[in-house]
C-alpha cells in the first residue's frame, strides 16, 4: 500500500470512528434503538459510501445516483451517523432520533430522510427491492449501481432467498450486497436461534460471485469493494465477517447490545473508548 | 343503456388496459408465474422486455415492483387475488408506506372462481386492502369497465389493488358508456326511491336483476356499480341515503370488511340508516361449478331481492 492509500484507509477509519461516537450518542440519546448492528456494519458502510458509491449530498434525490438499500433497518444510527459526518444531517437531527416528527425514523424511511434510498423495518425485503432497482437501471441502460446491506440474521427470511435467485436468473450483475456477518440477531446469538452456515456457499450455489472479508479491516473492504465493481457477469455478494457492538469493549459480541441503548454510566464509558 | 352483451372477464379487460398503458414507457409488467391467467400474458408477447417474469415468488415481486416504482417505473404485478395476500406485508410494508404507486391485479377473485376451492377463492382481499392507508382499491364489474378503470390507474398517487375474476359476465357497460366511469365515483345503473343497492364485480349483474324483479312488484331501486371501494363515494352515499333512506350491499367477498362494511361504517357514523348485506356469511366456499356455488354461499339476485324488502320494511317500521 502506498503512502496516498494509507492516507485514505487512515480517513476512512477515522470517518468510521466519528460515526461510531455518534450512533453511541443518538441512542442513548433516544433511550433506545439498535447499537449492535449499527457498530458491526458500520466500517463496511464508511467503506462504501467514502469509495465508490455515487452521490450528491446537494442533491440527494439525483436520478442517476448509485443506490444504497439499508435492509437491515433496525441498525439505522449507522445510516444517520454517516449522512451527519457527511453533511446531509445535523447533530440535532441525531440527538431527536425516535423522538416525534424527526427525521431520523426508529427505522430507515426514504420518505422522511434525505439520502435514505428504502424504507425498511421489516426484515428480508431490502435485497428485492435493491433488485427493482437494479432491473431499473438496466433497462434505463443507466449507469448506477445498487448496494443492498443485509443482515445475517434477515437470511433466515425466505423472501431473501426469492431475491438472490430472481437477481441471479435476471442477470441483475449492477446488483452488491453486502452481509453483515455478526453472527447475533434480535434473541441470543445464531447458533442459538437459527444457523445459516455458509452463506457465500449458499449465494454461490444460485450463481452469485462471492467474497468473504473481515468487516472491520478497512483496506480488506476497500478491496473487496473495488474487486465487486468488476464483476460484470452476475449479481455479487460480499460476506463482512464482523463483530456486533464493535469498537465499545461492552457491547462487543453481546446479544444485549442488538436493541437496547447505553445508559448514562454506559455512554462515558463507550464514548471514552472512542475518543 | 344498450342491450347487454356477453363479453369478456374483467381480468380480459385487466389485459387489454396494459396493452393501451403500454404507451407511456414508465409501465412495466410484473407476473408470478400466472400470466397466461391474469392475462398480463398480451403485454409480455408484445413487450418482453418491460415484463418481467418473478417466478412463484410473490413477496419478491412487490417489492421488486417497490423499487422499481422508487425508479421512475409504474408497475403493474398481478397474480391471483388470494396469492396477492401472502404478500399482505410487503404491500403493506414495502409498497404503501413508502407510498410508491405500484399497481396490483388479483385476478380469480371471489367464490365466482369455481371449480378450484376455497383455497383460490379470495373472500377478504377487499377488506384486508382497503385497511391499509393511502390504497385505492377497484374491484370492476366487467371487462369494459376494468379496462377503463385499469387504465385511470395511471393517473392515481399511490398503490392499488384491483380485482378481477375468472369467468365472463353479462357486460354492464358498452364502448360509450364505460367512458362516463371515473376510479372514486359510483357508477349509477339504475335510478328509483325506494331502496339503493350498491354492488361490486359480478354481483352488479344479480343487482341488476333484483331490481327487474323488485320493480314488478312496485318496487323501485337505485342500483350503483360501486367499482371504487376505496376511496368511498361518500358524496353518492349521502346523496342516496337521503333520498331512498335504505341501502342493499351486494359482494362476492365477506360481508366482514368489504363494500358491506365500507358502508357501515360510514352509515353508522354518517346516517344511521338500515343497511342489509349480501355477501360471503364467515364461511369458506367450497369446488363446484359456479352457479351452483353462488347459490350454495347466498350470492344471489333472490338473496338482494330478500334483503332489499327487509330493508324497506326497517325503513317504513322506524
Amino acid at each position: 500500500m502506498d503512502g496516498a492509500e494509507t492516507d485514505r484507509i487512515s480517513e476512512l477509519e477515522e470517518m468510521a470512528r466519528r460515526c461510531r461516537m455518534d450512533i453511541v450518542k443518538m441512542t442513548h440519546a433516544a433511550g433506545a434503538g439498535h447499537p449492535g448492528g449499527s457498530l458491526s456494519a458500520i466500517d463496511c458502510m464508511v467503506a462504501l459510501y467514502g469509495t465508490t458509491l455515487r452521490f450528491d449530498t446537494n442533491n440527494p434525490d439525483w436520478e442517476d445516483r448509485d443506490r444504497f438499500v439499508m435492509s437491515k433497518g433496525h441498525a439505522s444510527p449507522a445510516m444517520y451517523a454517516l449522512l451527519h459526518q457527511m453533511g446531509v444531517l445535523e447533530e440535532s437531527d441525531l440527538l431527536s432520533f425516535r423522538k416525534l416528527g424527526s427525521v431520523c425514523q426508529g427505522h430507515v424511511d426514504m420518505n422522511w430522510t434525505d439520502g435514505v434510498d428504502f424504507s425498511a423495518g421489516s426484515l428480508g425485503m431490502g435485497l428485492s427491492f435493491g433488485l427493482g432497482c437494479a432491473l431499473s437501471a438496466k433497462m434505463d441502460s443507466s449507469e448506477r449501481r445498487i448496494w443492498v446491506m443485509l443482515g445475517d440474521g434477515e437470511t433466515q427470511e425466505g423472501q431473501i432467498w426469492e431475491a438472490v435467485m430472481a437477481a441471479n436468473y435476471h442477470n441483475a450483475n449492477n446488483l452488491r450486497v453486502i452481509i453483515d456477518r455478526n453472527r447475533i440477531q434480535n434473541d441470543d446469538f445464531m447458533g442459538v436461534q437459527m444457523e445459516i452456515g455458509d452463506i457465500g456457499g449458499k449465494f454461490e450455489s444460485f450463481g452469485w460471485n462471492v467474497r468473504e472479508v473481515d468487516g472491520h479491516s478497512m483496506s480488506d473492504i476497500v478491496d473487496a469493494i473495488s474487486w465487486a465493481e468488476t464483476n460484470e457477469l452476475g449479481p455479487t455478494a460480499i460476506i463482512a465477517n464482523t463483530i456486533k457492538g464493535k469498537g465499545v469493549s461492552f457491547m462487543e459480541n453481546n446479544p444485549e447490545f442488538h436493541g437496547k441503548a447505553p445508559n448514562n454510566e454506559e455512554v462515558e464509558i463507550a464514548m471514552g473508548e472512542l475518543s | 343503456m344498450s342491450i347487454p352483451s356477453v363479453g369478456g372477464a374483467s381480468r380480459d379487460g385487466y389485459g387489454k388496459a396494459l396493452l393501451r398503458l403500454s404507451e407511456d414507457p414508465r409501465v412495466v409488467v410484473l407476473e408470478a408465474d400466472l400470466g397466461k391467467s391474469t392475462k398480463s400474458c398480451h403485454f409480455r408477447e408484445s413487450f418482453p422486455d418491460r415484463t418481467i417474469s418473478m417466478g412463484i415468488a410473490e413477496q419478491n415481486m412487490m417489492l421488486v415492483a417497490a423499487g422499481m416504482a422508487s425508479s421512475g417505473k409504474v408497475p403493474f404485478a398481478s397474480t391471483f387475488a388470494i396469492f396477492t395476500e401472502r404478500a399482505f406485508e410487503q404491500v403493506r410494508n414495502g409498497i404503501a408506506r413508502p407510498g410508491l404507486s405500484v399497481h396490483i391485479c388479483g385476478s380469480h377473485g371471489g367464490i365466482h372462481t369455481g371449480t378450484d376451492g376455497s383455497s383460490a377463492q379470495s373472500i377478504e382481499d377487499l377488506a384486508i386492502y382497503r385497511s391499509i392507508p393511502k390504497m385505492t382499491v377497484v374491484h370492476p364489474c366487467d371487462d369494459l369497465s376494468a379496462e377503463e378503470l385499469t387504465v385511470q390507474l395511471l393517473g392515481i398517487e399511490g398503490p392499488s389493488y384491483t380485482r378481477t375474476v375468472r369467468n365472463k359476465v353479462t357486460r354492464m357497460y358498452d364502448d360509450e358508456s364505460k367512458l362516463d366511469l371515473k376510479i372514486g365515483v359510483g357508477s349509477v345503473l339504475e335510478e328509483g326511491a325506494d331502496v339503493a343497492i350498491f354492488a361490486c364485480g359480478v354481483m352488479v349483474e344479480q343487482a341488476c336483476n333484483a331490481s327487474s324483479t323488485l320493480s314488478e312488484e312496485g318496487i323501485n331501486c337505485t342500483v350503483v356499480d360501486m367499482h371504487t371501494i376505496k376511496p368511498l363515494d361518500t358524496e353518492l352515499l349521502s346523496k342516496l341515503a337521503e333520498t331512498c333512506g335504505c341501502f342493499v350491499s351486494a359482494e362476492d367477498h365477506s360481508i366482514i370488511g368489504g363494500l358491506g362494511g365500507a358502508l357501515s361504517e360510514w352509515l353508522t357514523t354518517n346516517k344511521p340508516i338500515p343497511l342489509e348485506m349480501v355477501g360471503v356469511r364467515d364461511r369458506f366456499g367450497e369446488s363446484g361449478d359456479t352457479s351452483d356455488l353462488m347459490h350454495e354461499v347466498g350470492l344471489t339476485s333472490e338473496a338482494i331481492c330478500k334483503a332489499a324488502r327487509i330493508s324497506i320494511n326497517r325503513k317504513n317500521a322506524s
